[in-house]
């Protein structure tokens, strides 16, 4: 009970400091968090990436097997997307298999890689109708601090294009790069009466889970959405939503890529 | 397999022009033990909705003192499709109930039944894409059917674009090989579009489509909404004729 009593504080804290304009951590209402992004932290893994968003922090694992494809794309590579919500990441997560929230986080991530095309399947083809590559994308909460899906969905792309095909483990050939060509970037706003604070951390959570992902590519095309809680969305809002999400997946873009980009410098001096 | 060509001369490959729905057919109260019921064809789509409740709410431990639990259960048969499914929930089936039931939830007056529990369940009996939306179209007259006391009518439907046009309540051939789709699902009171109650996307689409989408799917949406209501209005105006028949039988 005397945990309500915080909640109801906290959430007519939150409310008011929004209705003045304001977020708790002083952020805009477009403001991301601070983003991290590391890649390469598993080495058993075929590609990974430790990424965090403030104190949100996920794991995205990449492992790769041959398989066979599916009977209506005999000439494509496969995706597979799955997460886990452990315990040790939030007071709230249970063990046990995957729940509604986990289930939706995953297929949300695996629809803006998917849709964006981000990979090239095409390229994943072993051998048509037989063989092609099987991707797991495994996505592994560390600490919920409010919106482990954007998170996530910026650790899955980062893993991917920090992934080596291992054809020399299942014998088909030589190792390569895996083709990746979109950089597909979710933006999570929470919707706040008339109000909509892009990146919600937890505390800022408590007002309700009424959120809107809006994943877009690299030229600015929608490419995945989905409304999540119960709560009405106003047209009006949702115009706007979809306008800044866009503007804001370019910011979140360039600053991923440069992350990326300057942990393989810094991997290449540690290497000389 | 070949991608189909699916516009032919500006029609799509069932006859229909880029605004046109598919048939619909919906009966209201269909069920026997059910509280409230609901048939539903749309297209090839066929659809049963039941609800139950409001109920004592099992187990305990999940009773809101303040308000309704709502639970939504999403199920296609095996039969449904062309290959078996495997019966039981996936997790397609586990993301489809969450954001059905989300999209209900803020529109069933909830708090008028604090304690108790109000579950909708529904059936695909057979699939042709737009299953979501067929569902919670019965859903919602399903509810009504109950005597559940809501804020307005939840109407869905689905937007795609099929080679580069955007066409209303895609079809199984559209959904498959189509470049995005947009189920949407709105709150309607009084003959007016409210508010957005269920908004999904995968594809493509610019901004300005998805715009266009938008408005295509609330034009789809009144048209549904009022054969919802005539469902509704039928079943009672036939409730009022059988009545005086019990009379005589005592």
């Amino acid at each position: 009970m005397a945990e309500d009593i915080l909640m109801d504080i906290k959430r007519d804290y939150v409310l008011s400091r929004i209705r003045s304009g304001e977020r708790i951590d002083g952020r805009g209402f477009d403001e991301f968090r601070q983003i991290s992004v590391q890649t390469g932290i598993i080495e058993k893994a075929e590609g990974s990436a430790l990424v965090k968003l403030g104190n949100t922090q996920v794991i995205v694992g990449i492992k790769m097997q041959v398989g066979e494809p599916f009977p209506d794309t005999p000439e494509k590579g496969i995706i597979i997307t799955n997460s886990e919500l452990v315990p040790l990441a939030s007071p709230t997560f249970e063990p046990g298999p995957p729940d509604e929230n986990s289930v939706e986080l995953a297929r949300v991530v695996d629809r803006g890689i998917r849709e964006s095309e981000a990979v090239n399947l095409e390229e994943l083809c072993i051998e048509e109708g037989e063989k092609v590559w099987v991707i797991f994308i495994d996505i592994h909460a560390l600490d919920d601090d409010g919106n482990l899906m954007d998170a996530s969905a910026i650790a899955a792309i980062s893993a991917l294009m920090n992934t080596t095909v291992p054809a020399e483990k299942f014998e088909v050939g030589e190792d390569f790069r895996l083709p990746v060509q979109d950089i597909p970037i979710s933006v999570t706003s929470l919707i706040v009466d008339d109000y909509s604070l892009v990146d919600p951390c937890r505390d800022e959570m408590s007002v309700g889970n009424n959120l809107i992902t809006i994943t877009s590519d690299k030229n600015g095309n929608v490419v995945a959405m989905q409304k999540s809680g119960s709560y009405l969305l106003s047209e009006e809002k949702f115009y706007e939503v979809l306008e800044l999400s866009v503007a804001k997946a370019e910011e979140v873009r360039k600053q991923v890529v440069s992350q990326i980009n300057q942990g393989d410098k810094d991997g290449e001096n540690e290497e000389s | 397999m070949q991608k189909p060509k699916l516009i032919v001369d500006g029609k799509r490959l069932d006859g229909r022009g880029f605004e046109e729905l598919r048939p619909i057919k919906i009966e209201a109260g269909v069920l026997k033990r059910a509280d409230g019921s609901c048939y539903l064809e749309m297209g090839k789509n066929k659809i049963i909705a039941a609800v139950y409740g409001p109920r004592e709410v099992h187990p305990r431990h999940l009773q809101d003192p303040s308000k309704a639990v709502i639970r939504y259960r999403y199920n296609m048969a095996p039969f449904s499709v062309e290959e078996r499914k495997k019966p039981g929930p996936d997790r397609r089936s586990v993301e489809i109930s969450k954001v059905s039931r989300e999209a209900l939830e803020p529109v069933i007056m909830k708090e008028l039944f604090p304690r108790s529990g109000i579950d909708v369940f529904v059936e695909v009996l057979q699939a042709d894409a737009g299953t979501r939306t067929a569902c919670l179209n019965a859903a919602s007259v399903a509810l009504i059917d109950a005597g559940v006391a809501m804020r307005g009518m939840v109407t869905s439907v689905a937007v795609a674009k099929v080679e580069g046009n955007i066409v209303l309540d895609p079809m199984k051939e559209e959904d498959n090989y189509g470049e995005a789709d947009v189920p949407i699902a709105f709150l309607i009171r009084n003959d007016r579009i409210e508010s957005i109650a269920l908004l999904q996307m995968d594809g493509r689409l610019t901004l300005e489509e998805m715009k266009k989408a938008m408005e295509l799917a609330k034009k789809g949406a009144m048209q549904i909404y009022r054969l919802q209501r005539e469902a509704i209005m039928k079943k009672y105006m036939k409730e009022e004729t059988e009545e005086p028949e019990e009379e005589n039988e005592q």
